[in-house]
Formats: C-alpha cells, sequence, structure tokens
C-alpha cells in the first residue's frame, strides 16, 4: 500500500503529530482574538515555549514538567504584550512584531548550551489492544498525551464559546467593547486573560516542537509556524473545529513534503520544503476573497485598544 | 400623584480634565413618576445618569434610593438594585443575537431556550415584539432599541434611565414607546427620561430638572411650562429662528437617477431606487431614522461610493461613475455625519484638515506639492467666517469642541463655494447657538444660489430650513413633497410609520 | 495607581523624546539582562555604545557603522512610509533577499564583461526583484483582501528557499570547486560596490540610503502623497473621504518599500556581503522595522535611529569578542529597545496622573 515510496497510514499518523503545534497555537489565537485582540507575536511565544519547554523537561527530567514550563514560557512572554497593549495602549501590530523579534533573540539566549541535548521522551498514551487494530490502530491510538489534549481543547474552547456565559461574554467584548464596557463587563481584565490562554497555548505549541516533534533544541526551531498558525485562524473563520481541520491540512502537506524529500521525488527539496508557506498564501487568498466571506466573521473590534475615555 | 421618594440625589459634582461635568447637582425621583432631565449637548445630563448607573463615580455628593444610600460600583450593582439603563449608543452587539444580547444585559439569565421564551412574551406584552433568534445587526434602530427596553423590562426594574429614546424613532413608533412607558409607570416603575425634545417632556414626563453647563438651573413641571420657556432655561439665551430670503428656484443643479447601489458597510442599508432632482438655491430635506441608508446616501453623492454614469448627475451630465475629486471639481462638495474619522483626521491640525476635502477646489496643489502657505490662509479664513473656537490652526481637530469643529468642517465645505452642497446631520451633538449658526450657513449658501441637500434625523431642523422633503426608508427614498402645511403625521407615515408594529397591538396596550 | 488622561493635541517633546527615553531604559534593562549572563553591565554597555564611536578601534568601527546603517535606513524608510499608510508589509526581509539575487544575477549573467552600465543595470534590477516580491502581497490585498502581514512574512521563507538554491544552484561559482556560494563580486570590478572614500564605509548604499532620507522627507512634508499616507493611516475614512484610491496606495507603499528593500539587498551582496551565500540573509529586513519605529516613522529620525542600531550590531559584535557575549543577547537587546519605544510613545498622546489617594465616593 504504498505510494512513491510512502506508507498512507504513517503519512496519516504523522500529520496528526506534525499538526499539534499549530493547532495549540491558533486555538490560542483564536481565543485571543475572539476578544477582540490580534497578538502577531505567536512566533516569538512559540519559542519561548520551545525553549522553556526544553529546559525544564532536561532539568527536570520530566517531560510533563517540561509542558508546563512551556506554557508558562509563552505566557509570561504574552504578559509584556498584555502590558504594553493593554496598559500602554501600543499598536497591537506593532507589539505582536516586537514580541516575535525579542522572542527569537531571548530563546537563542537562554538555549545557549542546549544543542544537541536530547529531552526526556513523551511516551505514547498505552490504549492496549487498541492500538492493534488495523490502519485505525496506528492513526488514532499509537499518539502520545499531548496529542489527545490539543484536540481536546479545540473542543473545549468550542464548547466554551458556545454554550457558556463566559464564552459569550469573551465574544461580546470582541465584537464591541464599548457596548461591553458600558453593560458593566471589564473589558481589560477580560482581554488579558484571554491573551494570556493564547500566550500558555502557543507555549505548550512551541515546547511540542522541542519535546516530541524534532526533538531537540535549534535556534530558530519554529521557523514559522507561530505565522501559519496565524493564517490558520483566518483560514477557520474563527471557529475552533475548522482550525483543527486547517492544522490537519497544513501538517498533512509538510508531512508530504519531508516524505517526498525522503523518498527522492523528482521535484527539487527547495520547492517541496516551501510548500507550506505557498499553501498558506493560497489558502488565505481563497478565505478572504469570496466578497470577504472570512472577515465577516472576524470580530469587530479585532485589534483596536480600549480605553475607558469616561 | 408622586407619593414616596425613590431615588434622591444630593449635591453630586464630577469633573474631568478640563470640565467639571457636574456641578453640586440634586434632585428626586417619585416612585412610578416620568422624571426629565433636560438639557444641551454638553450640559452633563450623560455624565450623570452614568453616576446613577455605577459606570462612573461621583467626585461629591451622595445619593439615596429608597432611604438607603446608594454608590454603585459598578453595573451589576445598580441592577441588582433595580436600575436599569437603556442606552443611546454603544450598548448592543452587531454579531450577536437578540437572545445572546438580552442575555449579556442580565446578571443571572436563565438558559437560552427559556429565555427566548421570555423575551417573546416580554415584547408582546408591551407591544415590542422580537425575533430573540435574529441577528442585531441586521434589525432596524427602532427594533434594536426595542431589544434594549426588553432587557430591562425582563429585570423588573424600579427605575429604568433612558436616554435620547427617542432620536431613532418615527413619530409613530414614539407614541408606541410612550404607551410603554406611561404602562410601567402606572405599574409603579419610575423613568428617568432624558432629552432635548421638549415636546415630548411636555407629553410624557410629571417633572423636569433642566441642567446648564453641569449645574441645576431649574426644576418644573412639563405640563405647565411651554415649550420655548423651558427652550429659554435650557439655553440660557433667546434663540433667533433662521431666516432666509425668499427667491425663485432656479434650474435643476443636481439629478438622482435610479440610483440603487449596496452597503460598504457589514451591516449597512442598500439603497434601493432613489431618484430626486434639486434645483438651483433650492434645499431638499432628507430625513428617516437612523440605519435607513443615510451614510450610504452620502456617500453615494461625494464619490466615495461610485455607481453607473448616469445615476448622479450635476447640469445634466453624468457623474456617478467618478470619484470624490472629480466631483469637487465639479461643483460637489459634502460633509458627512461622522466628524472626527471621517469628515476630519482627529490627529491632524485645521491646516491639515482644511486641506483634505479643498486641495482641488481651492487650487492648494501645484505638481502635486503642497501650497502650506495657502492652506494656512484658508484655514484661517474658514476660523474667521464661521467664528470657529480654537487656540489656533495648528490644533488638533480633536482638541475642538464638537460644535466648534462642525463649525470648522461645514465651514471649509462651505467656502469652496459648491454649487452642489450635500450634508448628513449638520448640527448632531452640537449645541444650540452653533446649530442657528450652522443652519443659516446653508440657508445663505442656497440663496447664493447652491443646490443644498440635508439630511437630517432631526425633523424639527428640515421642517425649519427645506424647501422640499422626502424620507429615507429602509434605503428607499419617498417622492419629495413641499414642506409647507406637512404636519407631523404625513411625516410619520413617509418614514416608514411604525416598522413592524401593528395598530392592534397599540391597542392591545390601551386596554 | 495611575490614570490615562488623552491629550488634546499629541506633545511634540514626547514626539522625540520617546525614542531617547527608550533607549536609556533599554540600556539599563539590557545591563540588568548582561549581569545576569554574569558581564559587568557597565563594561558592556560601554563597549557598545561608546567604543565604536571612540574607543581605541574606531577609527575602522565608525566606517562600520555606515556599512551597517546604510541598508537599515534604506529599507526602514520604505517601511515607514507603509506604516504610516496603515500598510503593514513586513516581510521587507525576503523583498530584500530577492533584490539581492535579481540583481546579482542581472551581473553574473555578464561576467566578466567590464562596462560603466553594468551597476546600474544591477540597481534596476535589485530594484526590481524587491518591488516584484512586494507586489505580491500588495496585489493579493487589493484583488483579495488578503492579509498583507501574513503573506509577506510567508514570502520571506521562499525567498529564503531560492536563496539557498540560488547559492548552491543557479548561481553557484562555477569556478568554485563546488563550495556553495556565488563568484565575489571583489573580484568583478563592474559590478562591485566599492568604498568610496577609505575608512569611511561609505558605499553607493549609504549614498542611496541618504538619497531616499530626502526624498521621503520632501515627500511626507510637502507632497500631497505623502500626505494622503499619513491621512489614509491616521484616519481611512476620511482619506476615502478626500478622494484618496485605498488601492492605489497599498501598490504605492508596497512598491517603494520593495524596491528599496532590493536595493539595500543588492548594495549589501556586491558590497559587504561581495557575494550570494546561504547565510547572505542576516535580518536586516526584521531589524528594520525597529529602526522605522525608534524613528518614529519619520525618515530624519530613522537615520538617526538606523545609526543607533548600527552601533548595537558593531557594538555587540564588539562585546561578543571581548566580553564573550553571546550574539543572541543583542537580537533580544534589539528586541527590547522596541517594546520601550512603544511604551513611551503612551507619552506622546496621554499624559499620566499619578493619584496616591483615590477618592472613593461614600
Amino acid at each position: 500500500m504504498d505510494f512513491m515510496g510512502i506508507n498512507p497510514t504513517v503519512l496519516i499518523a504523522s500529520l496528526i503529530v506534525a499538526s499539534v503545534p499549530i493547532m495549540l497555537a491558533a486555538i490560542g489565537e483564536l481565543v485571543a482574538e475572539k476578544s477582540g485582540v490580534l497578538n502577531l507575536g505567536v512566533e516569538g511565544m512559540m519559542i519561548m515555549g520551545a525553549i522553556c519547554g526544553f529546559v525544564t523537561a532536561v532539568g527536570t527530567g520530566n517531560p510533563v514538567l517540561g509542558f508546563l514550563g512551556g506554557a508558562a514560557g509563552g505566557a509570561a512572554l504574552s504578559l509584556i504584550f498584555v502590558l504594553l497593549t493593554q496598559v500602554f495602549l501600543a499598536n497591537q501590530v506593532a507589539t505582536g512584531l516586537a514580541l516575535t523579534l525579542f522572542g527569537l533573540g531571548l530563546s537563542s539566549l537562554i538555549g545557549q548550551g542546549y544543542n544537541g541535548i536530547k529531552p526526556p521522551a513523551t511516551g505514547v498514551v498505552p490504549f492496549g489492544p487498541l492500538a492493534d487494530i488495523p490502519f485505525f490502530g496506528r492513526v488514532a491510538f499509537a499518539h502520545d498525551w499531548m496529542v489527545y489534549f490539543s484536540i481536546a481543547t479545540i473542543a473545549a474552547v468550542w464548547a466554551v464559546l458556545k454554550y457558556t456565559r463566559a464564552g459569550l461574554i469573551l465574544r461580546a467584548v470582541g465584537e464591541s467593547h464599548d457596548a461591553a464596557h458600558a453593560l458593566g463587563y471589564k473589558v481589560i481584565r477580560i482581554r488579558v486573560l484571554a491573551i494570556m490562554f493564547g500566550g500558555a497555548m502557543a507555549g505548550l505549541g512551541g515546547a511540542y516542537i522541542s519535546l516530541v516533534r524534532v526533538p531537540q533544541w535549534t535556534d530558530g526551531i519554529t521557523a514559522g509556524a507561530g505565522w501559519i498558525a496565524l493564517a490558520i485562524v483566518v483560514f477557520a473563520s474563527w471557529k475552533p473545529w475548522r482550525v483543527l481541520i486547517g492544522a490537519w491540512l497544513f501538517g498533512g502537506i509538510t508531512v508530504l513534503q519531508l516524505n517526498l524529500q525522503a523518498a527522492g521525488a523528482r521535484i527539487p527539496v527547495e520547492y517541496l520544503s516551501m510548500s507550506p508557506y505557498l499553501v498558506t498564501i493560497l489558502v488565505l487568498v481563497i478565505m478572504s476573497s469570496g466578497r470577504g466571506r472570512a472577515s465577516l466573521n472576524a470580530p469587530a473590534s479585532l485589534g483596536q485598544n480600549f480605553h475607558a475615555s469616561h | 400623584m408622586t407619593t414616596e421618594t425613590l431615588l434622591s440625589i444630593e449635591g453630586i459634582s464630577k469633573s474631568y480634565p478640563g470640565v467639571k461635568a457636574n456641578d453640586d447637582v440634586s434632585f428626586q425621583i417619585g416612585a412610578g413618576e416620568v422624571h426629565a432631565l433636560l438639557g444641551e449637548n454638553g450640559a452633563g445630563k450623560s455624565t450623570l445618569v452614568k453616576m446613577i448607573y455605577g459606570l462612573v463615580k461621583p467626585d461629591e455628593g451622595q445619593m439615596t434610593l429608597r432611604g438607603k444610600g446608594y454608590a454603585p460600583s459598578e453595573p451589576r450593582e445598580a441592577r441588582s438594585l433595580g436600575v436599569a439603563m437603556v442606552f443611546q449608543h454603544f450598548s448592543l452587539f452587531d454579531a450577536l443575537n437578540v437572545a445572546e444580547n438580552v442575555a449579556l444585559g442580565m446578571d443571572n439569565p436563565p438558559p437560552m431556550r427559556e429565555l427566548a421564551g421570555r423575551i417573546r412574551e416580554v415584547s408582546e406584552s408591551y407591544g415590542l415584539p422580537l425575533d430573540p433568534s435574529r441577528l442585531v445587526g441586521d434589525l432596524s434602530a427602532g427594533e434594536r432599541q426595542r431589544v434594549e427596553i426588553v432587557r430591562c423590562l425582563l429585570q423588573d426594574p424600579k427605575l429604568l434611565i433612558m436616554d435620547e429614546p427617542t432620536s431613532v424613532l418615527t413619530p409613530q413608533e414614539v407614541n408606541i414607546l410612550f404607551h410603554t412607558l406611561r404602562k410601567l409607570s402606572a405599574e409603579g416603575t419610575s423613568i428617568l427620561y432624558i432629552s432635548h425634545k421638549l415636546e415630548e417632556i411636555k407629553a410624557l414626563c410629571d417633572e423636569a430638572t433642566i441642567l446648564r453647563r453641569g449645574k441645576v438651573v431649574g426644576t418644573c413641571t412639563p405640563r405647565e411650562k411651554s415649550a420655548r420657556e423651558m427652550a429659554e432655561m435650557m439655553v440660557g439665551a433667546t434663540l433667533n429662528a433662521p431666516e432666509r430670503a425668499a427667491a425663485e428656484p432656479g434650474p435643476v443643479a443636481l439629478k438622482v437617477q435610479n440610483l440603487s447601489v449596496a452597503s460598504p458597510a457589514a451591516f449597512g442599508t442598500s439603497l434601493k431606487d432613489i431618484s430626486f432632482e434639486v434645483r438651483q438655491g433650492e434645499v431638499l430635506g432628507v430625513g428617516g431614522v437612523a440605519g435607513n441608508g443615510q451614510d450610504e446616501l452620502l456617500l453615494a453623492l461625494s464619490g466615495e461610493l461610485r455607481t453607473s454614469r448616469d445615476t448622479v448627475q450635476i447640469h445634466g451630465r453624468g457623474i456617478g461613475d467618478t470619484g470624490p475629486n472629480e466631483r469637487r471639481k465639479d461643483g460637489i462638495c459634502a460633509a458627512p455625519e461622522e466628524r472626527l474619522g471621517h469628515a476630519a483626521a482627529p490627529d491632524m491640525s485645521l491646516t491639515e484638515n482644511a486641506l483634505l476635502s479643498a486641495a482641488v477646489r481651492k487650487r492648494l496643489t501645484r505638481n502635486g506639492f503642497i501650497d502650506w502657505a495657502g492652506t494656512r490662509a484658508f484655514a484661517e479664513g474658514v476660523v474667521e467666517t464661521f467664528d470657529v473656537r480654537t487656540p489656533g490652526i495648528g490644533t488638533a481637530a480633536r482638541a475642538l469642541s464638537g460644535g466648534n469643529l462642525q463649525k470648522f468642517v461645514l465651514g471649509r465645505e462651505i467656502m469652496q463655494e459648491p454649487e452642489v452642497i450635500i450634508v448628513n446631520q449638520p448640527t448632531w451633538g452640537v449645541d444650540a447657538a452653533a446649530a442657528a449658526f450652522i443652519r443659516q450657513a446653508l440657508l445663505n449658501r442656497a440663496s447664493a444660489g447652491a443646490a443644498v441637500v440635508v439630511i437630517s434625523q432631526d425633523i424639527d431642523e428640515i421642517m425649519e430650513i427645506a424647501d422640499r422633503f422626502a424620507a429615507l426608508n429602509e434605503g428607499r427614498l419617498s417622492a419629495p413633497v413641499p414642506t409647507q402645511g406637512l404636519t407631523i403625521d404625513q411625516i410619520g407615515l413617509m418614514l416608514g410609520g411604525a416598522h413592524g408594529m401593528h395598530e392592534a397591538e397599540v391597542h392591545h396596550v390601551h386596554s | 495607581m495611575f490614570i490615562l488622561e488623552k491629550r488634546p493635541t499629541p506633545s511634540r517633546f514626547w514626539a522625540w523624546g520617546t525614542p531617547v527615553l527608550a533607549v536609556v531604559l533599554t540600556m539599563i534593562a539590557g545591563g540588568i539582562m548582561f549581569s545576569l549572563l554574569g558581564k559587568d553591565p557597565f563594561a558592556a554597555i560601554k563597549t557598545i555604545f561608546w567604543d565604536p564611536l571612540f574607543g581605541e578601534f574606531a577609527w575602522y568601527l565608525r566606517g562600520q557603522l555606515l556599512v551597517k546603517a546604510g541598508p537599515l535606513v534604506l529599507i526602514a524608510v520604505g517601511l515607514a512610509l507603509g506604516f504610516r499608510a496603515g500598510i503593514w508589509n513586513i516581510g521587507a526581509e525576503g523583498q530584500y533577499i530577492m533584490g539581492a539575487i535579481f540583481g546579482a544575477a542581472a551581473g553574473l549573467a555578464v561576467y566578466p564583461t567590464e562596462s560603466r552600465l553594468i551597476f546600474p543595470v544591477m540597481i534596476l534590477a535589485g530594484a526590481f526583484g524587491g518591488w516584484l516580491w512586494a507586489m505580491i502581497p500588495a496585489i493579493l490585498k487589493t484583488r483579495f483582501n488578503t492579509n498583507e502581514i501574513l503573506v509577506s512574512l510567508m514570502l520571506v521563507y521562499v525567498a529564503q528557499t531560492i536563496l539557498s538554491k540560488a547559492a548552491t544552484g543557479f548561481l553557484r561559482n562555477p569556478e568554485g570547486s563546488g563550495f556553495p556560494g556565488s563568484r565575489n563580486f571583489s573580484s568583478f570590478k563592474a559590478a562591485y560596490n566599492p568604498e568610496l572614500v577609505a575608512g569611511t564605509g561609505m558605499h553607493w548604499g549609504v549614498v542611496a540610503a541618504f538619497m531616499t532620507v530626502i526624498a521621503a522627507y520632501v515627500l511626507l512634508q510637502r507632497h500631497i502623497l505623502g500626505y494622503q499616507i499619513k491621512l489614509a493611516g491616521q484616519a481611512p475614512r476620511a482619506a476615502r473621504f478626500a478622494g484618496v484610491n485605498p488601492n492605489r496606495l497599498v501598490v504605492l507603499c508596497m512598491g517603494i518599500s520593495g524596491a528599496l528593500a532590493g536595493m539595500a539587498g543588492l548594495f549589501e551582496v556586491s558590497g559587504p556581503a561581495g557575494q550570494i551565500s546561504i547565510d547572505f540573509a542576516s535580518g536586516y529586513g526584521f531589524t528594520a522595522i525597529i529602526v522605522a519605529f525608534l524613528g518614529r516613522l519619520n525618515p530624519v529620525g530613522i537615520l538617526l535611529a538606523g545609526l543607533v542600531m548600527a552601533l548595537t550590531y558593531v557594538g555587540g559584535e564588539m562585546a561578543s569578542t571581548n566580553l564573550g557575549l553571546p550574539s543572541a543577547a543583542i537580537q533580544a537587546f534589539q528586541g527590547m529597545l522596541l517594546f520601550f519605544l512603544l511604551a513611551a510613545d503612551l507619552l506622546s498622546n496621554y499624559r499620566i496622573r499619578f493619584a496616591l489617594f483615590m477618592k472613593e465616593p461614600r
């Protein structure tokens, strides 16, 4: 059952793994954007998560603590974004860029001396006989716990946004911060929490790259995954389940091109490795055209700072 | 009639940098009383009600609600004590549905399905039918207000604050609202009614407190005072009605023919088959409740929205496909409703803002290079001729008061001596003196031979300055009729009567 | 607690005061960071900010300053025009790379012909390469309303792949015994961008940067186009009312910034870098974003900011060789500078009032 030397079962199983970092980062960013905050610093928060998670995991020998450290690292960097945009009312686009530039520098600073080390392995969840089912066992029941955690997070975010009062308030704040303020909701407080959730999720995603996907530390390890996560939020039209689809799509392309490279396909390596970025652009174009379908779903206050004037 | 005091306000003061918004304000509202808070724009009414609703804290003074000290630290607390508020702007979420919007205004809303049932029930019983599952962005201005009122009613309020509720309603809708409010009042709910419309206050309110520049300047029983007396208390001066020299209208200057265009805004109103003519020296008033296509009409006439060539014609020449600057060259100037951000750039100086629309007609550029000296001279001229109070032309537009900025914007357009001028809400949020000045300036421009189109939601304004009246309703324009002899009921019907409400329901309210 | 109060008119003092404040705050925070790394903060700050100007090797390092500032200023001026108009081209790094590739390819195509025309043609080719790369997000934005931030950024990664393909493939030096990297321009006189005055670091790219600063200054201060750029950024609806065509502005601003970034790439590859190599991309395109903001999006400010940023590069290298300060620390330091600048920017639009005793109404 191989096509051009690629086994589809292995391909699907590995695309599920490859999609985890961008899925986590994208669902975090989705929550932040739903509250009306455009944080372009996902790449920076991811790479901070990657290094903090790596350092913690290597230091403690415990991958779970490593993921917690990654989430903390991403959230810590997002606090700078909070301070600048929510307290000092700085431009969100510029601050997000600064976050990425700073995160790239700081992570490589922290990561000095961690090159070439192997982190403790994150184990596969034991599903017992389920894992032996042909095809499905390999595809669905042979992954580490973070894979299931990321899908559960999507489900949780979906449920909270759709069915709970907290979700309703979050959407309301993103839709019109003035109206939410007039009704007495704490716009800034809600946004701060949303930004920090986004930071923690991006950090988790980053940690997954350095602890499971690669797994080791190199400078610039995220290689644009944060930006792709931002694009996935647009692709998903701010809907949680579509983030899952988007992440699988991009995970699939990444895995496919790597497999094609390994299989020695006749397409030059360079063109294969630029394909995820080109596909991202293509998807953005498709989602943005069609009389602004995607932008219709965008939270109306996205990217605007709030300052209670009176 | 009033037996016990519900809310008493004693010596409330609130300062903002440079302004004393409220200065030692005291008054009382009795149970079941409809109390008017009357004052011009900027008199401090909004600040006062925000303090009652817990959005703003007073610097000094105290409030007592049913005999107990009342100092809400947030709206939630105010709501839990039975104080509810219907906002003039900014409290609805376009992309959420009616039930979600209502839930957001309640502290312990029931589950959505139950809430939807209660919304239907309450809205029907007060003659304000609403579909809980509709998106608020798709509702008309009147329906949006119903959402807010129903939201308040579901919480069984003791005091209902209404901030300028009729500015978005047709006369018929105003009548229905008043029935609802009287019914509430009869059931024992007090109402604090904020307005600057005197006739309404006479028709509805039991007592009135009049504010001017943050201070209470008088109290009265509106039924016993004439509108003129109250107006003079409110403004603090006698006002002159604008005058105009009678003149025969000239040939047709602006012609609009079968204009249909989709709105560029997400929840905007598309224009549908609009046709009218305006002659030289004539003022056409376009009335309508907010959100019926006013913005879109201005955009289509100013050139920001382009259509096919012949839909807009000046002196018989099609210009529908040209942009704003080509139209300015052809003699069309416009002043949009939103002053800050549309008619003027908030952070730019008056000089830079003068260049914004006058570059073409006043020839302020040469080969693309800006003649700053000429621009400054033009800005100075506008400031002087239109009596704009500003420290200088280097001041940022956002630093000017609403009235002064509006005088600057109107002045900038009028001093370009346009042959056709289109204005949207020329006196919205402007104090009475500036409003009178602006209306006079528009009439003067008409007397000088320009065709003037005034789009306004203020019927009184249109009756005061327009020769002919047309109503904009859901993107359609009625055939213009002469304003002379037009009654308020006729205007109301032209504006669309009572949107989505049936007389039967109104009678139902009566019985 | 403090309270923010919007100023009626933006403060002129703080417009120029904030960058200075930001630099000072960055020195302090950077000093703390350096001491956490176990380095003497005062020595580090002195090495970065003082030694390149007045130290022992200043005669050489001062020249390096212009070499680093040239491309930064050239790119940042272009970016600033877009940022002013609310058009976020953050893919200057990609445009810089493509400019270098196009320009280098144009020169190498005629190797070893010697003609005075070759270098000017290379400049045009470089500008064209950057322009072309910037036109992709511009056209996608105007045609399909696609977010230019994400597209221009994705194209950086694509450009980097093309760069490695160029260095190992289509532009590889045929006489380089198979090693990656193109021919070196220092041995191809007609295509070489030399130091114009010995010891100053002044090359054609620096000249172009100075000329661009002047042109951009005139454009923003005196020309209607500059006015429209500012207007579109501050009040997009007012810009449409003023008759500005937003799509035209997108194409124009993206085009200018792309062409300038492409030119910067060409000047770099034909001069200081000398050849197309795998590690040619050094992050100037991203650092220029910081320079643009540090210069308050004002061409003259950008010139000064470019020099300050060049100082951190040159001084950072010194600190790295002399004190063993990791080069990543400098990158983090530059990022910090942008943070402090964005935070300090608040002062130009808001007044801060500290309230020691918050009055409670009760």
